[in-house]
């Protein structure tokens, strides 16, 4: 890991990660790279610094040390309203839908760092104007039908069920039409089926339309079935990096969380999900 | 729903049944008739509702589309209206100073909204109030320009050779400049722009990480809000002749928040509805006035506390507004044997916004 610390080798890099708030160190020092069309997953226990990296990344916050890298630029200190029209697009741990608005809407929305026409046009609504917006719409429609979220076209979300909303934000991030895509736990608070139903949007969306992923998940079952490569946190710092199967059994990584000595025998924590264990 | 969509442009359309375009033809036609038939009392009374509700429409762009509250809008309205009658005595034509008091007054919209770009809810509340206060003292002060104390006399303006005078020109004006500006908002509101102000509205960190420069579209909604401001308030100028500080205070600011909630937070009919409501109140206590018991009608400040009781109740049982019993009384008469009680309930969701916490 810090072999590479001033190489840029991968699509994306963070260096030398680095949140404080106060005397609060959220995260420290923390360096990864994620290759272009893989699923990088980051898994910790709660308060590991998982989400805080997610908003560094999509600028919410500013790291107090540390660089990120894009597809060959700097990102560290771009306006937070630049980062989905350099394509990378987020979803959130508890949703962050506008609910009063139809799922359409929502998906147009997301659509906002495409729309190019000048605001005092759009005032008089031009033909340009039209011509756009219809553009818009038909990319919507795309994703609607790439999630199978058809029915729920006009529905507001407030009346959409948990899960759905949790599909309609992958789809309004989609159509920021990313190449890389921050989830935060889609899986939290779907059931197993929904759950295993997740694993195939993402898949699609690695596989069909070529999109890196970085993923924070506490469902040990999901990042074990999605993930190219998994990083442990603990604390805010890397605990361990590698394939699913290599990072569940490193004894760190247990002793994060457990709390205690790894047995010697247990060399298959894949099925046990080691959920919110403190 | 009810209509089978073939093209993605049917959902760009500006009625959404073409029967609601004809009422609305129908409307025009009844309102362009109006001067003919009724008299000059009526006419200055619609044209007085016309004025509010083109500031209604500017101040629901920003507080119920945008989530941002203004508590100091009657100074747009001031600036425009001295704008666009300082312009007139300068010998500028009504064809130019007119959209000019339009774009000083979202200038100042600008300047008023860059300071308070991070304030929210009650901050940008008493922000605003204190931008109105000072608007107020300024043009008390500075009498070289605007005439301080003893007021400014707007001169009466011609378009094309033909004068407009008081309630009959002045009608057809507001009414062709309240089509522009609905027409404006609606094209907004259809837009990527209208879009974005809804999202910052409901999720700020949301819509900003979906691409929206927070900062850029917040001043834009000032700029837009304040600019049709100061049209309504270059109008107003013309329907009161006489431009005095006092009369762009604190109380018409209150008064033009009430026709905002009043009429329906986040709906540009509401705006209308609640422009008639708060403009019209006023003259209906006065025809009551002497007929009600108790010598309630001689108590000083009836029309104030009828404001404020209006609103309290307003936001108590009703806050979609006017807008949302309109909504519900046509609900109701659709399916008037079938209607489902539910459906009519007292309704306690306010509008969603991180702004009014």
């Amino acid at each position: 890991m810090s072999g590479g610390a001033d190489r840029m080798n991968g699509y994306f890099s963070a260096r030398d990660l680095a949140m404080h708030f106060g005397g609060i160190r959220a995260v420290e020092g923390v360096s990864f790279d994620v290759r272009q069309g893989e699923v990088f997953s980051i898994i910790g226990p709660n308060g590991a610094g998982k989400t805080t990296i997610f908003n560094m990344i999509s600028r919410i916050y500013t790291p107090s040390a540390g660089s990120l890298h894009f597809a060959g630029q700097d990102i560290t200190n771009i306006a937070p309203h630049k980062i989905a029209g350099l394509g990378i697009a987020r979803t959130f741990q508890n949703i962050e839908l506008f609910a009063n608005a139809s799922l359409l809407q929502n998906l147009l929305i997301g659509r906002h760092c495409h729309s190019t026409v000048p605001i005092l046009s759009q005032l008089v609504f031009l033909p340009s104007v039209r011509r756009a917006e219809v553009e818009h719409r038909r990319r919507a429609e795309e994703v609607i039908e790439f999630l199978g979220l058809q029915r729920y076209r006009d529905q507001l979300i407030a009346n959409l069920p948990y899960g759905v909303r949790k599909v309609v934000e992958l789809a309004r991030a989609l159509c920021t039409e990313p190449k890389l895509l921050l989830l935060d736990e889609p899986s939290s608070g779907l059931n197993v089926e929904e759950t295993e139903e997740m694993a195939f949007w993402i898949e699609d969306i690695t596989k069909d339309l070529g999109i890196t992923i970085i993923m924070v998940e506490h469902d040990m079952k999901l990042v074990t079935a999605v993930s190219d490569r998994v990083m442990a946190l603990n604390q805010g710092s890397i605990l361990a990096m590698g394939t699913s199967a290599e990072v569940q059994s490193d004894p760190e990584v247990i002793r994060a969380y457990i709390g205690g000595e790894p047995e010697p025998t247990s060399d298959s924590a894949a099925g046990a999900a080691p959920g919110d264990v403190p | 729903m009810s209509q089978l969509k073939t093209e993605y442009a049917q959902d760009l359309a500006l009625a959404r049944k073409p029967s609601s375009l004809a009422w609305y033809a129908l409307l025009l036609v009844i309102l362009l008739l109006i001067p003919q038939t009724l008299s000059e009392f009526y006419v200055g009374e619609m044209s007085f509702v016309f004025i509010y509700a083109i500031a209604g429409v500017g101040l629901m762009l920003l507080t119920g589309y945008t989530g941002l509250v203004s508590l100091g809008h009657a100074a747009f309205l001031g600036i425009g209206a001295y704008a666009n009658a300082i312009l007139l005595s300068e010998g500028v034509p009504f064809a130019l100073s007119l959209p000019a008091a339009g774009l000083i007054t979202a200038f100042a919209g600008v300047v008023i909204g860059i300071p308070t770009l991070r304030m929210s809810g009650l901050y940008l509340a008493i922000a605003t109030l204190a931008f109105g206060s000072i608007v107020v003292l300024v043009t008390e002060k500075w009498s070289s320009l605007t005439g301080g104390f003893d007021g400014f006399p707007v001169p009466t303006p011609s378009v094309l050779g033909l004068v407009i005078t008081a309630p009959t020109g002045v009608y057809y004006l507001a009414l062709g400049v309240l089509v522009l500006v609905v027409l404006l908002a609606m094209n907004i509101l259809r837009s990527p722009l209208g879009r974005a102000l809804v999202a910052i509205r409901d999720r700020e960190i949301s819509a900003q990480s979906m691409g929206i420069n927070l900062a850029l579209y917040k001043t834009v909604a000032f700029a837009i809000s304040a600019g049709i401001t100061g049209l309504a308030g270059a109008l107003f100028g013309l329907y009161v002749r006489h431009l005095a500080p006092d009369s762009f205070g604190v109380l018409l600011s209150i008064q033009l928040v009430t026709i905002v909630f009043i009429g329906g937070l986040g709906s540009l009919q509401g705006a209308i509805f609640g422009a008639l409501f708060v403009a019209q109140l006023p003259q209906v206590i006065a025809i009551v006035r002497d007929d009600l018991p108790f010598g309630i009608g001689r108590m000083p400040g009836l029309e104030p506390s009828l404001f404020g009781l209006i609103l309290v109740l307003v936001i108590m049982f009703e806050p979609a507004g006017i807008h949302g019993r309109w909504l519900k009384l046509k609900r109701w008469c659709r399916e008037f044997p079938l209607h489902k009680r539910a459906a009519f309930r007292r309704q306690k969701t306010y509008a969603k916004t991180d702004r009014l916490r």
